[in-house]
């Protein structure tokens, strides 16, 4: 009841964090689909260079996130920039790489060979097939691997706010320096709820990309 | 027209196997020809290198006397239709956006796009208000492949490139595909190269089959060259014993039947080539027909453009030595005989039978 209480009681900070953190997250995951749907696709078009990078980012997603942001301090010290919004943004867009590349590069590999074949055999030129026939066809797995991505990095947002970053971990991490357990309650709860609502809505997002063709028959 | 000189394509180092190996063949215009082997015979290499899908490493290939080198290659492939057996519609495009591909590429507006799918979709036997807006998982094979070859003559290129573009449909479908193909080809009149391994599908088809083995092209000629003399015992067994049999699916009642002169309500005597009996012809225009030892044979279900291979199947099933046959109204046009059957498909008649046939109906025609 305390801990509700609480909640009722500081709802616009709430709020306020909870915006700090979507802000994170938001822009380092539009970056990451921009650079990282090019990178899988530069992988899918030079398979040679697959493997070297899937692995890299298998090993970038071993490195635990308080240790990516301590070292990030030093790197970023540098332009004064060592802790706060910055470092968390850039943590955030090494992660999301990973699954939206890995979703992107086996999308495309994975599609039907016959499109590809009639695609070239009909005359399309390289970037037209990209635009035209795979990238439309492989928005589904494309955007399971935002939704991993989102989820994913919402959790671990919740961790910048170590470095000042601000965000629903700053609830979190007051509750276990004062050992107050409504905050801690309140930022993992809230840290929860918003990694399931975004999941929810990005998958409203998906639906809408998925051209109607490759959507399950409903008739 | 499509040349084909010396080509070859030798994967790896100088001095492999060829995969394709000194091919030299001539496809004319608005001929289709069938490039036919077992697997890994090279055939479908060998059309891949038409539309530069598979860059040859010798010899040339020209279209309408143009070295194909000389076209850029994306230009190249919109002027060439290509049909595939995956089919490979676009999943995330309706049946009017997969047909409007190549004209789109080449800055059609959509109006027109939209009125040559709408056309495209007619000819293809595929109803118009039904399909246009549909997506291809909303389509059984032989109706994708349907919209595959739309797709291909979208654009109305001179050649169109087919590889094994009815092998993966049920045989019922399989038939009725072609047969559409062969109507639609009538009026189109494109210069057509199709891979297969079905050698009935290659005499339906053909008016040209190439042969091919271990990427040499064994034998190219007509259907009915190839059945009656195969170039060597491989061709020999690819074709088949029962090649004579083959060779009748290609000829029609209408090059050796005997015409007949009637009046309705009059009974007409046979005698041709030994084979005796009467037909008659009732005031409803029904024909009925007698042997001469006094069988019935009917219904008659023979038509002036039905093929041999019918002919011979109801003479046996009949077990009669000749068979009245009828055109399209269902009136009594001639007859048609076994002798007759058989000195078209003797390999002496095969140079004169036209003439042959001729002859014999000034000759033998029985009269009332």
């Amino acid at each position: 009841m305390d801990t509700l209480a609480y909640m009722a009681k500081n709802l616009p900070m709430i709020g306020t964090r909870a915006m700090e953190h979507l802000s994170i997250v938001c822009v380092a995951v539009v970056l990451a689909i921009a650079c990282g749907m090019a990178l899988g696709v530069f992988i899918a078009r030079h398979p040679r260079l697959a493997p070297a990078v899937l692995s890299g980012g298998a090993i970038m997603i071993t490195v635990p996130s308080i240790a990516l942001f301590g070292m990030l301090i030093p790197l970023l010290s540098t332009i004064g920039q060592g802790i706060g919004w910055l470092p968390a943004v850039i943590a955030v867009y090494i992660y999301s790489m990973v699954p939206i590349v890995r979703n992107t590069y086996t999308a495309l590999v994975g599609l039907d060979p016959a499109l590809r074949d009639a695609a070239i055999g009909m005359g399309m030129d390289s970037s037209q097939r990209l635009w035209r026939v795979e990238l439309p066809n492989s928005m589904p797995v494309i955007m399971a691997g935002v939704r991993v991505a989102v989820v994913m990095n919402i959790g671990i947002t919740a961790i910048a706010a170590y470095i000042g970053a601000g965000g629903l971990g700053t609830f979190i991490s007051r509750g276990i320096t004062q050992t107050d357990i409504r905050q801690l309650l309140t930022g993992a709860v809230a840290v929860s709820l918003l990694a399931i609502a975004s999941d929810f809505g990005l998958a409203l997002v998906q639906k809408r990309l998925t051209p109607r063709g490759l959507a399950p028959l409903s008739h | 027209m499509i040349t084909l000189e010396h080509l070859s394509k030798v994967y790896g180092a100088p001095g492999s196997t060829a995969a394709v190996d000194d091919v030299s063949l001539t496809v004319g215009s608005g001929e289709i020809c069938v490039l036919i082997g077992p697997s890994g015979c090279g055939k479908t290499t060998t059309m891949r290198m038409v539309n530069r899908l598979i860059t040859p490493t010798g010899g040339r290939v020209l279209i309408d006397g143009q070295d194909t080198t000389a076209i850029d290659t994306v230009a190249l492939r919109r002027s060439i239709g290509y049909v595939i057996q995956q089919v490979g519609l676009f999943p995330n495009m309706t049946v009017e956006e997969n047909i409007g591909v190549v004209p789109r590429l080449l800055g059609w507006d959509r109006a027109r796009m939209r009125a040559r799918a709408a056309e495209l979709l007619d000819m293809v036997g595929l109803d118009v208000g039904q399909f246009l807006g549909r997506f291809p998982n909303q389509l059984s094979g032989g109706q994708q492949q349907r919209v595959g070859v739309a797709r291909a003559l979208a654009a109305d290129p001179p050649v169109l490139l087919m590889d094994e573009p009815f092998g993966a449909i049920d045989p019922i479908n399989r038939a009725a595909i072609q047969d559409q193909f062969l109507a639609m080809q009538q009026k189109l009149k494109k210069t057509v190269l199709l891979v297969s391994h079905d050698i009935d599908e290659a005499v339906k088809m053909a008016d040209r089959i190439a042969i091919f083995r271990a990427g040499r092209l064994e034998q190219a000629g007509t259907p009915d060259e190839i059945l009656v003399a195969p170039a060597n015992d491989f061709v020999g067994g690819f074709v088949g014993p029962d090649r004579t049999l083959k060779r009748l699916r290609r000829k029609r009642v209408s090059q050796v039947h005997v015409p007949l002169v009637y009046s309705v309500g009059q009974q007409v005597e046979v005698a041709v080539d030994g084979c005796h009996g009467t037909i008659q012809v009732d005031a409803a225009g029904l024909v009925v027909a007698m042997t001469a030892d006094g069988r019935a044979i009917g219904p008659v279900s023979v038509r002036m453009d039905s093929d041999l291979r019918v002919v011979v199947s109801e003479l046996l099933r009949l077990a009669v030595p000749w068979l009245p046959c009828v055109d399209g109204e269902g009136r009594l046009r001639g007859v048609v005989s076994q002798a007759a059957i058989s000195r078209q498909v003797s390999g002496a008649s095969v140079a004169a039978s036209s003439d042959a046939v001729s002859k014999q109906g000034g000759g033998n025609a029985a009269t009332p």
